[in-house]
């Protein structure tokens, strides 16, 4: 563990990428197996423990220190694993030796889950206090350092002189702590067998199109498709009932999808959007399908109300037969054959015909139906190559609705924002009242958002713990994709995706929206 | 004969803590006739008073920042004198060069105001004297229990570790002029490191009033007259606010490290930009302020600023009768650049 808290610790200060590549390898480098695995997998979100709640560690230390003391310094820390890390009282001296990072993965697993909260306790009182964040961060998921899953595979070709696509390509065959992996980056080993047939494969993905982009674009070399406002998925089908269905992180949330998943009865894997049924062609909004995520059980009455499917937007495998090489024309033909004979839990995305980049420009425009995000534009002669390429896929999403809204709440970062009243939530006029309609963290520069702290600090009325009220004086242009009836919001209101777009020091917050004009952009 | 108690002739006011039988005011933040200041640190010493009384060494610094100062009283530690009704005796308080408790007497009621304090060993002042009494007036910089400072010598330690593995960047440590930087150096000296040690230019006076006071600082140059080469490797000591400031761009590669209390939160020195941060602070931390108040022995406790709550929960909850007196103007040095300097990456 020693070594992992001394990585993670040199890692959030390391400003640096190339700093933070030579980190890892030299992690990579000195650290045995299978603790490096089991350290990889930490980075890249591949650690299958079971996670500690935060609420039991949270119980760990309130039976340790004062209830209140601890309120003071978790509202002034702001991370819940560092100010536990910090308070931990310091151990008496019969203290068990700093066990390894392996050694933890493997006890966690072995330890029935009403033991787990003594065991944790135990190796927090044998840690310093770097450790303990560390073990803490481990334990909880989400390390937040500024590490993506990304650069950890890109630390470890570097350091193995492979290649990374090679690595993204068999890594989801691999489990934990990925001894094979490290003896071929050794050379020590071959390059790891093969993978199954439904394992996760790359996504292709697209860079946002801007405006001025267009002119050096020849509109007959491209393909127009909607872009749907659901979440990407992978389909990999299995005749044998082994489908399973991957989301963008390489994440596998078939559990959550059974309908989708028992569906994909057939060898080919494919890619498109998963949706919730609405009414006709259309798909359901994204509220709708978010009532489907995350949840631990699937009810008969989610999968009834709330029936998932998938619109196709490609094929990469059909048969056994890899088609990613071909260009798109050719694996649409292939997609829209395959597309003839599958089941309703399946539909293919239709093509958006246009001839000239301003036909396109109006159909785009006079498209704002539900569960639409915009458009993708899509190279005809280029395979599917994964990764972000640049120049082949284009997104192109349509422009955002903005409300000018009213500030009434400002609440004190997490993390590095800790000090900063930086989540506001904002509301508009109904009669004399502000009613709150949404939450937004970002849309603003930091200088702005130091101009919005003090400004929040010097108009507050009341404090809530780390809330503040303040009084209607400061108006938010905020920008969102749609607006959506909802019942849990006092407003009826709920928006997509808000965030601040400009902040409008010079309007009086009289002359901000009200309510009529927000209920108007409901879709 | 009854005794006066403190809050019949100890009154806050705008000015600050205002003594009425002496007729003065304490590290007043607004000029003021008569003026008794703890130490030189810019939240507690100010210009524009008519009179002053503080240490020698205080007074040296004020004048050192606000220029010749007409009106001072030089106070030796330990040695009462007569202010008004009021006997006042400064002791010494461990935080920075010349810094005092001021323990004020009348009417048989015994006040001490600690001004800001430490308790660890500092090689450029004398310790903290503990000075039994009725009311202890304590900062509470740090008063969470997440502020645990570690030994001075590792910190330290871990910088030359950091010139050691990085011979090639010039390590540069952001420190507050008045007293860190000194205490810094002395622990560099401390551990064997006899090299010159550069300076930015606005640390250069202090330096010198410290040398002037016997502290003995060894080699210190001018970032100014060196060239950048020649800082290769080096030692760097600049004010918390130029480490993201233009002048550090200088220097190649530097490797930036902060000496604060603060750096115990990460996020914190991950705000600064900070890569090797140093738990180095002037303060008392959690345990030490718990500590100071069961040695002071005080019937009960006053808090002039820092974490106010906690520390008069946790006074409480020790039977020690504690109030938050709600001062305003006293920023925690250090603070004062987190809030003023880069805020963190939050463009969209
Ligand atoms: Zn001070
Ligand atoms: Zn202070």
């Amino acid at each position: 563990m020693k070594a992992f808290a001394a990585l993670l610790d040199h890692l959030i200060y390391q400003p640096s990428r190339n700093g933070k590549l030579r980190l890892l390898a030299d992690y990579f480098a000195t650290t045995p197996d299978p603790d490096r695995g089991y350290g990889l997998a930490a980075l890249t979100g591949t650690l299958d423990i079971p996670h500690a709640k935060p609420a039991m560690l949270r119980d760990l230390i309130m039976a340790r220190v004062d209830p209140a003391l601890f309120a003071y310094s978790y509202d002034y820390v702001g991370d819940l694993a560092e100010t536990i890390a910090l308070m931990w009282p310091s151990a008496s001296e019969n203290v068990e030796p700093a066990p390894r990072l392996g050694e933890i993965v493997a006890k966690l697993k072995a330890t029935p889950k009403a033991a787990i909260p003594a065991v944790i306790a135990g190796w927090l009182d044998g840690l310093d206090a770097t450790a303990r964040w560390a073990l803490l961060k481990v334990l909880t998921g989400g390390l937040r350092i500024g590490v993506s899953a990304r650069l950890a595979k890109t630390a470890l070709a570097q350091w193995g002189n492979l290649d990374i696509a090679d690595i993204e390509e068999l890594w989801h065959g691999h489990a934990p702590p990925y001894t094979e992996i490290f003896a071929w980056a050794e050379k020590r080993g071959p390059k790891p067998a093969a993978m199954a047939a439904n394992t996760f494969r790359p996504f292709m993905l697209s860079h946002a199109i801007e405006d001025h982009e267009f002119a050096a674009l020849e509109p007959a070399e491209f393909v127009a498709e909607w872009k749907w406002d659901g979440i990407r998925v992978q389909v990999a089908g299995s005749i044998l009932g082994q489908a399973r269905l991957f989301a963008r992180s390489g994440d596998d949330i078939s559990h959550t999808f059974p309908d989708v998943v028992g569906a994909a009865r057939f060898d080919a894997v494919l890619d498109g959007e998963l949706l919730v049924r609405g009414t006709g062609t259309n798909p359901a909004s994204f509220g709708d399908l978010q009532q489907r995520l995350n949840r631990k059980t699937v009810t008969r009455k989610m999968l009834e109300s709330y029936p998932a499917f998938v619109r196709v937007y490609d094929i990469l495998f059909v048969e056994g037969e890899d088609l990613r090489a071909l260009p798109w024309t050719e694996r649409r033909k292939r997609l829209e054959a395959f597309m003839a004979n599958v089941p309703p839990q399946f539909d293919l995305s239709p093509v958006v015909d246009f001839k000239t980049w301003d036909e396109l420009t109006t159909i785009r425009a006079s498209s704002r139906g539900a569960g639409m995000e915009g458009l993708m534009l899509k190279r005809r002669d280029a395979a599917y190559t994964g990764g972000r390429p640049k120049g082949p896929w284009f997104k192109w999403k349509r422009d955002p609705l903005t409300v000018d809204a009213v500030l009434m709440y400002a609440q004190r970062g997490h993390g590095k924002r800790s000090s900063f009243y930086s989540d506001y939530t904002f509301g508009v006029w109904s009669a004399d009242d502000l009613v709150p309609i949404g939450k937004a963290y970002f849309g603003f520069t930091d200088a702005e958002l130091k101009q919005i702290d003090s400004w929040v600090r010097n108009n507050t009325t009341e404090r809530f713990g780390p809330v503040r009220a303040v009084a209607p004086g400061l108006v938010l242009e905020v920008a969102f994709d749609a607006a959506q009836k909802s019942s849990r919001h006092k407003s009826g209101i709920a928006l997509r995706f808000p965030r601040v777009s400009r902040i409008r020091w010079d309007k009086p917050a009289a002359e901000a929206d009200n309510l009529e004009n927000v209920a108007k952009l409901v879709e | 004969m009854p005794s006066v108690p403190a809050s019949n002739w100890i009154k806050v006011t705008s000015d600050g803590l205002h003594v009425v039988p002496g007729g003065f005011t304490i590290d007043p933040v607004r000029p003021v006739e008569r003026a008794v200041i703890t130490h030189g640190h810019g939240d507690h010493a100010r210009g524009g008073n008519k009179t002053v009384l503080a240490t020698a060494e205080t007074l040296g610094i004020m004048r050192e920042r606000f220029g010749p100062n007409s009106g001072t009283q030089t106070a030796a530690y330990d040695e009462p004198i007569t202010v008004g009704d009021v006997r006042v005796t400064f002791v010494p308080a461990g935080h920075v060069l010349g810094s005092a408790q001021i323990l004020l007497e009348y009417g048989g009621t015994r006040v001490v105001v600690s001004g800001d304090y430490k308790r660890r060993r500092d090689p450029t002042c004398p310790p903290f004297v503990v000075t039994p009494c009725d009311v202890f007036i304590t900062e509470a910089t740090f008063a969470l229990p997440v502020f645990c400072h570690p030994d001075d010598h590792g910190e330290i330690g871990r910088l030359l570790q950091s010139l050691k593995l990085f011979p090639e960047r010039t390590h540069l440590v952001g420190a507050y002029a008045l007293g860190k930087a000194q205490r810094v150096i002395m622990l560099l000296r401390e551990l064997g490191y006899d090299a010159p040690l550069y300076l930015h230019g606005a640390m250069l006076g202090l330096c010198e009033m410290y040398q002037r006071f016997g502290v003995d600082l060894g080699d210190l140059r001018l970032v100014s007259s060196t060239k950048p080469a020649d800082l290769v490797g080096q030692i760097v000591l600049c004010p918390p606010g130029a480490l993201a400031d233009r002048w550090s761009r200088r220097m190649h590669e530097p490797v930036s490290a902060m000496a604060s209390g603060w750096m115990r939160i990460r996020q914190r020195a991950k705000q600064r930009g900070v890569e090797l941060p140093l738990v180095i602070s002037d303060h008392a931390d959690w345990n030490e302020l718990l500590q100071t108040v069961r040695e002071v022995k005080p019937g009960e406790v006053w808090i002039t600023h820092g974490r106010e709550e906690a520390l008069a929960h946790a006074l409480g909850t020790m039977g020690v009768p504690a109030k938050a007196l709600s001062l305003v103007g006293y920023e925690d040095e250090n603070d004062d650049d987190l809030t003023g300097a880069t805020p963190p990456g939050t463009a969209a």
